[in-house]
């Protein structure tokens, strides 16, 4: 199969060593097994993760790939999108946990077979959060886009509020209890492959042996579909459209691309992986709760995403791989051994000064990020010709125009 | 249904922006497979008019009908798909793009493919993507630009991107093409080629086009009917011979008394 070697080549084109990925891939599926020598190293052992990190900075690093596709691609500044996150979060909770004990129901479910509630097996609970945050992205998106730029931002940052409020005082909703209010719901059934035990494949990840190394294998495999399918889309049709209305919306109305259709998409599919990333952490966390869904989060996904490189994929999973373990563990780490020195400073206290003092270090040395999308380096590098002085202020906006867009 | 005669009927096109009038009811008709022009002082209004027949303004009040279909109130991606391609006055490429790209979203509304078939890139997906890189590379050598389809259109000298601008335009395949000031900035010779260029198209690919111009030069030498705009109301229409002696006209350009 050509085929395949060459679409793989394709999704890693762009960098001069095309095994370098590859490399990387083999590399990361290797950790759990090189932890323990990694750790042991003089020096660095200390600052190595643990595998049970890596999956939580995985599904962070997922997150931050999703995001991408709505602030990087099509230019729309979102800052509400841990809003995703809980949807998802709560799709898991709600099909795979004992919160709605009225009724049983079981689906593959790594649980024993008496427990109240509905039981759905993780894998189909993942494709389900994809799905309703992508129907939540099309209904959020629908009214907020027909807005550009700041006004963009603040509409979204008040749905990214909007949502937790909700979870948080969702316990009586006409006497039903959807969310558990500010308790959250617990526990979240955890993944496991119940129709393939017979394979010898854990039926329950949270009671295997390898506990760790089957959320690792399933949360490194999620963000390389991510990833994936993110390089796809950038590469299609689709994505021609959404790079070319965050270069101008105008022209590319002009050219026949449908506005709200083609932005909804976008937001509607990075709120997707979102979902899913966020159905996958509170399985791993075993529950969902509302404390996570702060504004602080939406702000630290786009952090990642900043510092990575804006619509540069491969900068974005840099990007989130670093902040996620400053996040995890880097930070404690570097606490630790500035105490042990004796110094009385605790960098996890300053954590978000910390984010913010890389993200203004990266504007004035890397403006477009660790690793630049191939279109920003070029702006940089090469220049642009100035455009034409005259008559810019007479040319439309689209800001007057009635909704039937589409 | 036979095609009618006139690709576009304008009946009483008016916009206003708050108090200014910026097209007072204005009547215009496009015969097809003519090269029409649109002239008037600055501030005139053309500009507006355009923006209308694309669907970037909707008219305060009226009706345009273009090809039989009535576009009054359509978005501006509907209306393209119907067959109406437009270059910008200021220069409007996606700069961050490569040339193909450009032209490639032109060709947005003609391409079918979607999100499912764009990730597995299923062998329909594929084709459709081959054939249409082809069709750019060609209409980026039929607008004078061969073997420039890597080159960012951010980093293009000024003349090519004007160029890429009609190729990303002819991209959409337009029956209607509307010119908004295309030699603005070109030398004279630049100019020159335009203007036989712009025949050129117009008799290979059957379309009609529509110009604003400023450079008399040009309209006059490739305008079969020209129509004058002042003050956002038409105040003159006829062949270039018509409007060059048309009193109306050389007062709306060089004031009151020029003309005697």
């Amino acid at each position: 199969m050509t085929s395949l070697v060459d679409s793989a080549r394709r999704v890693t084109a762009g960098h001069r060593d095309r095994w370098l990925v590859p490399a990387l891939v083999v590399l990361a599926l290797a950790y759990p097994w090189l932890e323990d020598t990694l750790q042991s190293l003089p020096l660095i052992g200390d600052f190595i993760p643990s595998t049970e990190s890596m999956v939580v900075i995985f599904a962070f690093t997922m997150m931050a790939v999703g995001l991408n596709i709505v602030v990087g691609y099509a230019g729309l500044l979102d800052l509400g999108y841990v809003a995703f996150y809980a949807v998802g979060a709560y799709t898991a909770a709600w099909f795979a946990s004992q919160q709605f004990n009225q009724v049983t129901f079981h689906f593959f479910s790594s649980v024993p077979k008496d427990q109240p509630g509905i039981h759905i097996t993780m894998w189909a609970v993942l494709v389900a959060a994809g799905v309703l945050t992508l129907v939540s992205g099309i209904l959020i998106g629908l009214p907020t886009l027909r807005l550009r730029g700041d006004y963009l931002a603040i509409v979204t940052l008040g749905f990214g509020e909007i949502v937790p409020q909700v979870v948080r005082n969702g316990d009586n909703i006409g006497g039903f209890d959807l969310t558990h209010g500010t308790f959250g719901i617990a526990p979240i059934d955890p993944a496991g492959f119940v129709a393939l035990s017979w394979l010898g494949l854990p039926e329950n990840f949270q009671q295997s042996e390898d506990r760790k190394l089957w959320y690792y294998v399933v949360a490194l495999a999620l963000v390389l579909i991510t990833v994936f399918c993110s390089v796809r889309l950038r590469d299609s049709r689709l994505g021609r459209a959404w790079i070319a209305i965050r270069e101008d919306e105008t022209a590319a109305a002009a050219m026949g691309v449908p506005l709200m259709r083609t932005k909804t998409w976008s937001y509607a599919i990075g709120a997707f992986f979102g979902g899913v990333a966020g159905a996958y952490y509170a399985s791993f966390r075993g529950g969902a709760f509302p404390a996570d869904f702060y504004f602080q989060f939406s702000v630290f996904l786009l952090c990642m995403v900043i510092l990575g490189g804006m619509g540069s994929v491969w900068g974005v999973v840099v990007g989130a791989l670093f902040l996620g373990y400053l996040d995890r563990e880097g930070l404690s780490t570097i606490g630790s051994k500035i105490q042990e020195a004796g110094v009385d400073f605790d960098p996890t206290k300053y954590q978000f000064g910390i984010y913010g003092v890389i993200i203004v270090a990266m504007m004035l040395l890397r403006p477009a990020g660790l690793i630049p999308e191939r279109r920003h380096r070029i702006e940089l590098e090469e220049g642009v010709h100035d455009t034409p002085f005259y008559d810019v202020t007479t040319e439309g906006t689209l800001t007057d125009r009635d909704p039937s867009d589409d | 249904m036979a095609a009618p005669d006139n690709i576009i009927v304008a009946d009483k096109v008016r916009k206003e922006f708050g108090g200014l009038v910026a097209s007072d009811d204005i009547d215009f008709t496009i015969a097809r497979g003519a090269i029409v022009s649109l002239i008037g002082p600055n501030g005139a209004g053309k500009t507006t008019f355009f923006n209308q027949l694309t669907g970037v303004y909707k008219p305060t009040s009226g009706k345009i009908v273009f090809d039989g279909h009535e576009i009054t109130y359509l978005p501006p991606h509907a209306i393209t798909k119907l067959g109406i391609g437009r270059t910008f006055q200021n220069i409007r490429l996606f700069s961050q793009m490569t040339a193909l790209e450009n032209v490639l979203v032109g060709m947005h509304s003609r391409l079918t493919g979607g999100i499912i078939g764009s990730i597995l890139h299923t062998r329909r997906v594929k084709r459709e993507e081959a054939a249409a890189e082809e069709t750019a590379k060609e209409l980026l050598a039929y607008c004078g630009l061969p073997g420039r389809a890597g080159q960012w259109a951010g980093s293009m000298a000024y003349g090519d991107q004007r160029r890429l601008e009609v190729a990303r335009a002819l991209a959409t395949q337009p029956k209607l093409l509307l010119l908004d000031e295309p030699t603005a900035g070109m030398n004279p010779q630049e100019t020159a080629e335009f203007t036989g260029f712009v025949r050129k198209v117009r008799d290979d690919k059957g379309l009609t086009v529509l110009l604003i111009e400023h450079d008399m030069k040009v309209i006059m030498g490739v305008s079969e009917r020209i129509t004058v705009l002042d003050y956002g109301a038409k105040i003159a229409e006829g062949t270039p011979a018509e409007i060059q002696t048309d009193e109306r006209v050389i007062e709306a350009y060089l004031g009151k008394g020029a003309a005697a």
